[in-house]
């Protein structure tokens, strides 16, 4: 335990450590830029000869200059630093004064996110069982269903997300239920893909003992084939909400959204508060962190009180 | 259907499987009658079409040519009737059911109700001696006791007809005695009809009141010995010369099969 959390921790330090060292030539231009503004001598001495320059070479003329690549208003890479205190102003710091649900609370807009997660999610999740359901048991979905599903992901999700917006929205729907339509559709196949798998599992024996008490199909379905696929049921469904948390965050992005955590990283962009995108980018990574924990968690309990061996 | 009408029938059974590399005939022209109460037990060399016998009866498999009745049925319908229990060569315990799950899985399919399920569970748990682990998990226990579970899940629907397929194959010689006694303690108990297969003869001269003996390629019965031990045997029964006799002529009827197929 103690081993473990020790390399953790290395691997953090150091990812923070190749972070705060590439804000360096990353931010060289504009910190130049600044300190030949406020009366400093740079080298080389004009703006456009700089440009010539890459960051690394820049940084490496003008050793003095390191500083002014920390701490800047828009800089190209913000530091973990000036990340982490936005995320902390936007979050907790919010939440603390009660002004969690405001429109600049990367809690609200994880919220608008989640919900759309969550929704496309369960969906996804029902679809893929029924489809599993339907494939195993019948030959021609079997035939039929799979290729489709498989054709399906073979679609960039970036340009099938605004068709699917747009057409929606055609017939007037629009928000919550169009982005929870694209995380459904990222996230039922690997579902589909996990519980064929599983719902195939049991060997030709425990099938067999089904037929000797002349079990209905039903009863093998939901007796046998049903919890023999829990274990694969559950690791689909890792792979299902982050996939589900991506289709959200990109059917925020060509709808001009306000709000959630893909209309943040968007408007960002326009305006270039890098620090914006990079604390929204980090929301997701730490909502989908807690998404997959949650079902890692649900998956222990069911497995463990299902008797499988830990 | 009167006291002599056998509980099995098979007449000229022939069954042939197609696969890629060719038919393999796994039965030939077998007949044989099981009586009501008999305690059959199946012996012979690997591949001689044991198991596909016990499971042409059990309707798991359609035999190609022949007929066979069960309970005077085909044995399609009996399988609709619930008229056997099947204990398989591996226990196939559900690893996510208690032994008790188990046991209930194929009342709660057969739709008893609730308190005759419970009822049914500890009868049969204390019939295989595991009276206290219906709250265990499989893997919480040895091979042999998984094993005397699937028994108890065969037993607890009452069929009549018990088919067992090297049910202790797996086992060592002591668990393997003391289950052998225990089963023909339930068997005296039960007064079920039990087909039986197995590769060790003196487990089938312990057992049985009949001895069938099959030669493979193509599975065939060489021999059908009746057993003349009275139907009380304790364990060192089997040191007595008449135990030996029939062993030896098992063993006769085994090398017999065996000189046919060279
Ligand atoms: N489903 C099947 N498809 C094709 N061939 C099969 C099938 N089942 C059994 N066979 C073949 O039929 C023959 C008889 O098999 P069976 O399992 O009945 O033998 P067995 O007497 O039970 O052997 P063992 O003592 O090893 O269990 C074998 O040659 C086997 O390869
Ligand atoms: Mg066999």
């Amino acid at each position: 335990m103690m081993r473990n959390l020790l390399s953790i921790l290395t691997v953090v330090a150091a990812i923070i450590g190749l972070w705060y060292a590439a804000c360096i030539p990353m931010n060289m231009h504009e910190a130049t830029q600044q300190a030949q503004r406020a009366g400093t001598e740079v080298t080389p001495a004009t703006a456009s000869e700089r440009l010539q320059l890459g960051g690394i070479a820049l940084a490496v003329k003008n050793p003095t200059l390191w500083r002014g690549s920390f701490g800047q208003d828009r800089p190209r890479l913000p530091s973990p630093d000036q990340v982490m205190t936005e995320l902390w102003n936007t979050t907790g710091a919010m939440a603390l004064s009660g002004r969690a649900m405001s429109k600049r609370s990367l809690v609200f807009h994880s919220w608008i996110t989640l919900s759309a997660t969550l929704l496309g999610f369960a969906f996804g999740t029902g679809l893929g069982i029924i489809l599993a359901v339907g494939i195993v048991h019948s030959r021609a979905m079997d035939m039929s269903v799979m290729p489709w599903a498989i054709a399906s992901q073979t679609i960039p999700i970036l340009a099938l997300a605004p068709m699917i917006i747009v057409v929606l929205n055609s017939i007037g729907l629009q928000g919550l239920i169009p982005k929870a339509i694209i995380s459904a559709y990222l996230s039922f196949f690997p579902v589909v893909v996990g519980m064929v798998k599983g719902l195939r599992a049991p060997g030709m024996m425990q099938l067999d003992l089904m037929r000797t008490y002349n079990a209905t199909q039903g009863q093998t379905l939901w007796k046998l084939r049903l919890p023999a696929s829990m274990p694969y049921l559950f690791a689909s469904l890792k792979i299902g909400i982050s996939a589900s948390l991506i289709g959200a965050i990109v059917g925020e992005l060509p709808t001009g959204a306000i709000r959630g955590l893909g209309a943040r990283m968007l408007t960002g962009s326009y305006y270039g508060q890098t620090i914006q995108i990079w604390s929204a980018l980090f929301a997701a990574a730490i909502l989908a962190a807690i998404l997959v924990g949650t079902i890692g968690l649900i998956q222990r309990r069911t497995l463990k009180r299902m008797g499988m061996q830990p | 259907m009167n006291e002599n009408t056998p509980v099995i029938q098979a007449r000229n059974l022939d069954l042939t499987f197609e696969t890629n590399d060719g038919p393999i005939h796994a039965l030939q022209d077998v007949s044989l009658d099981i009586m009501k109460g008999d305690f059959v037990s199946f012996i012979g060399p690997s591949g001689c079409g044991k198991t596909t016998f016990l499971r042409v009866i059990a309707a798991l498999e359609e035999p190609t040519g022949g007929t066979v009745t069960v309970n005077g049925m085909t044995p399609d319908e009996a399988r609709r009737a619930r008229a056997y229990g099947y204990v398989f060569q591996a226990a196939g315990l559900y690893p996510w059911r208690t032994i008790e799950g188990n046991i209930r899985l194929p009342l709660e399919i057969m739709g008893f109700e609730r308190p005759e399920m419970r009822e049914r569970i500890d009868r049969v748990l204390q019939l295989v001696d595991l009276e206290g682990f219906g709250k265990k998990f499989p893997w919480q226990l040895s091979g042999g006791m998984q094993q005397r579970a699937s028994i108890a899940r065969a037993l607890a629907f009452d069929a009549d007809i018990l088919l067992m397929d090297e049910p202790f194959g797996a086992l060592d010689e002591i668990v393997r005695d003391h289950l052998n006694e225990q089963l023909l303690r339930l068997w005296d108990k039960t007064s079920k009809t039990i087909g039986f297969v197995t590769h060790s003869i003196p487990e089938a001269v312990y057992l049985s009141t009949r001895i069938v003996v099959m030669s493979p390629r193509p599975g065939r019965i060489t021999d059908v010995i009746e057993n003349t031990l009275p139907r009380d045997r304790p364990l060192d029964i089997r040191d007595t010369p008449e135990f030996l006799e029939i062993a030896h002529r098992v063993r006769e009827g085994l090398r017999a099969g065996h000189a046919y197929e060279d």
